[in-house]
């Protein structure tokens, strides 16, 4: 009885003295750090993964090809977060120090990097968030911290109806079109419903849509209503198991495949994998090219593969894998326009603001990376931090792998600048801060 | 032979019904106190202030008032995490509709608004029980989160339905300087003030009438009725009392925390981990809560950071899933051992200290 006591009050004592145990920041050295917010775990595992792959064999490659950039080792550090916003926001108050500071992060979830964003400006550390979080941050006088890089929902949306016009022959072809949008019931989910609105008024195409209930397994109900409205085409806005569903069930009724169009999160090898031979004909949006097939994935796999430091060879050259690449080539890219203005050696979080603020990817910089195709074409500037040049691509399934089926498709300027610029300005007003000048 | 009453006496009612009638205890309160305000603000990393003390405490506050409900008055819920974005979600709407609202009204309006929502889902309290009024907080759950992310209205028109909190700034009286409470510090203070004001008006409250009224509706509410306890009153009292701490701590969460909130982000895991934060903790203690608090977040942050500290390079994955698998191995052997919750093994372990050396 006494012992069981004893014990108990070791652990409870344990418990409470836990928080004190957190451990120090690591010693500091010469080096370029990286956090890495993950998720490995959780529902959203599947799609985490080739991400959080993608990061830590860049990086590798780069200190094992080039010994760093210019010379200065990268240091990565995974932080796990499961896609919950509150351990993403723990991560990156555990990582932000260590090192002499991160450098910049990317949170690869909307939750967490709108989070971020409001304390990133604090601490003077850039979030880069390409393809995903907070679409109004490409005003860089108001989000002068956050670079939501080549395009955002909002600009998908508009990218993605140009697209159907284009397969009809003309935007004026759209008129009386019913165009479907199924989606996650959350706010990641509804995001493009405004501007697909307005674009329905604009092109007169009818607009139905169609929520589907946090996680998305069970759509029956939900495509028996496409079936009985019969769209013309149907857009996706998904992530994670409700994907696969939503491709199945299109089979299902028996929809036609190649007129099923997902968003740049509805479309990886983890959907259409699990979803067999019903996801033949299947569309996304794209921002990279996927495969093997380019130098920069040769580099890794000799520089790193081959010496058995990989993560996961299933991965690589994967849809989501070569996004992750692009991101951190976006990154690399930055990095080395820092080091152009302030010195070759250990940049501080500011100075790589700057180097992105300042990034040009032309094609010959991305054939100099190796990875023309899969790294977006695109200069950023002060003001703007999606960056002129960036725009989608449409993927479609052949049964085994991604192939890219359209030129690149620039979003529909005119009718999201007006939106990027009022949705900044009220952020503006509620959070109370002032205007970066941009000279 | 340091913690026993022996000695101090009360000479009149007042002495007699303080809260802590032991000298002992207040003296620990003190200390506590000293160095939650005073040593921990200077001691503590800014990560261990902002990342850990701060949702702590904020989480301690939502289950305290889940504890209100569940543990004093017996209604199961698993409505938490909706009350919580009422809260949210209202000081959000008073913030931005009424800007010269002082930052701490907004937050008890939020808190009063999660009220008002929490006594209209109490209502089937009247006719319904145990398990299936779990079912029908559920109800709330799904609705209200359901209702943030449908109009628009609440969120102002954002097209991603996250709002974004104002800075929290208080006007000093008859002059024009504000006061923001911008740093980790200051925000950790700011949460500390409402915790403790709250937490202690909660204690006096289940200690006074009205909480009496409430531990009788749940050790036997026909009885609770004879003895003259109107069930309509004690229970819609306790769903508002409990709906307006968790309106607050919501709204903390999104004004202190996050800086920014979407509904998801008060889904029914949040209501879930609340719920086991009291059951493990201790239902119907206010100790107990915060010791829930302490264990559900505290503990997976530091089983993350214990294969780092011995030097292992473990993979991140494989740290979570051994955290998971330890964390409810543990959940597990604390029901087992103390089904009363860990706030229990506190007041077992202060029974020991009475006799301590000498046990009888």
């Amino acid at each position: 009885m006494k012992l069981k006591h004893m014990f108990l009050s070791v652990i409870g004592a344990a418990v409470l003295a836990a928080p004190f145990t957190v451990p120090a920041p690591a010693a500091a050295e010469e080096s370029l750090y990286l956090p890495n917010l993950v998720y490995r775990t959780g529902p959203f595992a599947p799609g985490g993964i080739p991400i959080a792959n993608g990061f830590a064999d860049y990086w590798n490659m780069i200190n094992e090809r080039d010994g760093g950039v210019r010379g200065v080792k990268v240091v990565t550090e995974e932080c796990e977060f499961g896609y919950n916003t509150d351990r993403g926001v723990e991560c990156y108050e555990r990582t932000k120090n260590n090192h002499n500071g991160a450098l910049v992060y990317h949170p690869i979830s909307t939750g967490v990097t709108y989070a971020i964003a409001d304390r990133s400006p604090k601490d003077k550390i850039p979030v880069i968030s390409m393809g995903y979080g907070r679409s109004d941050a490409g005003d860089g006088t108001v989000f002068p911290y956050v670079f939501p890089l080549v395009a955002t929902y909002w600009g998908q949306a508009t990218a993605l109806i140009k697209y159907i016009g284009d397969q009809e022959g003309g935007m004026d072809a759209l008129k009386g079109q019913k165009i479907a949008l199924v989606y996650l019931d959350i706010a990641y989910g509804k995001e493009p419903i405004p501007f697909l609105e307005v674009m329905a008024k604009k092109y007169g195409f009818e607009l139905q849509t169609y929520p589907v209930s946090f996680p998305g397994i069970e759509q029956k109900a939900t495509w028996l209503r496409i079936r009985r409205a019969k769209p013309d085409y149907v857009l996706m806005w998904g992530w994670g198991v409700m994907n696969q569903a939503a491709i199945k069930e299109a089979a299902n009724i028996n929809f036609p495949r190649d007129k099923f169009i997902g968003n740049w999160w509805s479309g990886a090898e983890q959907d259409t994998v699990p979803a067999g031979a019903a996801a033949k004909g299947y569309k996304s949006a794209a921002l990279n090219e996927s495969g093997t097939d380019f130098p920069v994935i040769q580099d890794i796999m000799t520089n790193v593969y081959a010496k058995g430091n990989g993560t996961n060879e299933k991965n690589v050259g994967q849809v989501l894998y070569n996004r992750s690449l692009a991101m951190q080539i976006l990154t690399h890219e930055a990095i080395l326009t820092a080091m152009d203005k302030f010195g070759d050696g250990p940049i501080t979080s500011e100075q790589l603001r700057w180097g992105i603020e300042n990034l040009n990817m032309t094609e010959d910089r991305a054939k100099a990376h190796g990875a023309l195709g899969i790294v977006p074409i695109v200069k950023v500037s002060c003001e703007n931090h999606i960056g002129v040049g960036g725009g989608v691509k449409i993927q479609q399934w052949n049964g085994s792998s991604w192939e890219i089926v359209s030129d690149w498709i620039k979003p529909i300027n005119e009718i999201i600048a007006p939106e990027v610029k009022k949705s900044a300005a009220k952020y503006l007003a509620d959070s109370g801060i002032s205007r970066t000048a941009c000279e | 032979m340091f913690y026993r009453e022996a000695g101090q006496f009360s000479s009149n009612y007042k002495q007699d019904q303080a809260i802590f009638p032991i000298r002992q205890d207040r003296i620990g309160i003190f200390l506590i106190l000293f160095v939650a305000f005073f040593v921990l603000p200077f001691a503590a990393s800014e990560y261990f202030v902002s990342a850990i003390l701060i949702p702590f405490l904020i989480l301690s506050l939502a289950a305290l008032g889940l504890n209100v409900l569940t543990g004093y008055a017996g209604q199961l819920s698993l409505g938490t995490g909706a009350f919580m974005a009422v809260g949210a979600f209202a000081a959000y709407k008073f913030a931005t509709g009424v800007p010269d609202m002082p930052i701490i009204i907004v937050l008890l309006m939020g808190g009063l608004m999660a009220a008002g929502v929490g006594i209209m889902f109490g209502i089937p309290s009247m006719r319904i029980k145990g398990f299936y009024l779990a079912v029908a907080t559920l109800a709330a759950q799904f609705f209200i989160e359901w209702l943030f992310v449908k109009v628009g209205w609440f969120t102002n028109y954002s097209a991603s339905g996250v709002i974004t909190a104002p800075p929290l700034a208080i006007g000093i009286p008859f002059t024009d300087i504000e006061f923001v409470f911008d740093t980790a510090v200051r925000k950790y203070l700011f949460t500390l003030s409402f915790v403790v004001v709250l937490a202690l008006a909660t204690k006096n409250l289940v200690r006074s009438h009205i909480g009496r009224g409430w531990m009788a509706v749940r050790d036997m509410d026909i009885a609770a009725e004879i003895i003259g306890f109107k069930p309509l009153n004690t229970k819609l009292s306790a769903f508002a009392v409990s709906s307006f701490l968790c309106g607050v701590a919501g709204a903390l969460w999104a004004f202190v925390h996050l800086g920014t909130v979407e509904p998801e982000a008060f889904g029914i895991n949040r209501s879930f981990s609340i719920l086991f934060m009291i059951i493990i903790g201790g239902l119907g203690s206010i100790l107990g809560a915060f010791i829930g608090a302490a264990f559900i977040t505290l503990l997976p942050i530091l089983l993350n950071s214990v294969p780092p500290l011995l030097g292992l390079n473990i993979a991140v994955d494989l740290i979570e899933h051994i955290q998971f698998m330890v964390f409810g191995a543990l959940i597990i052997f604390f029901l087992i051992v103390e089904p009363h919750g860990l706030a229990r093994l506190w007041s077992i372990g202060k029974e020991k200290l009475r006799t301590w050396p000498f046990p009888y």
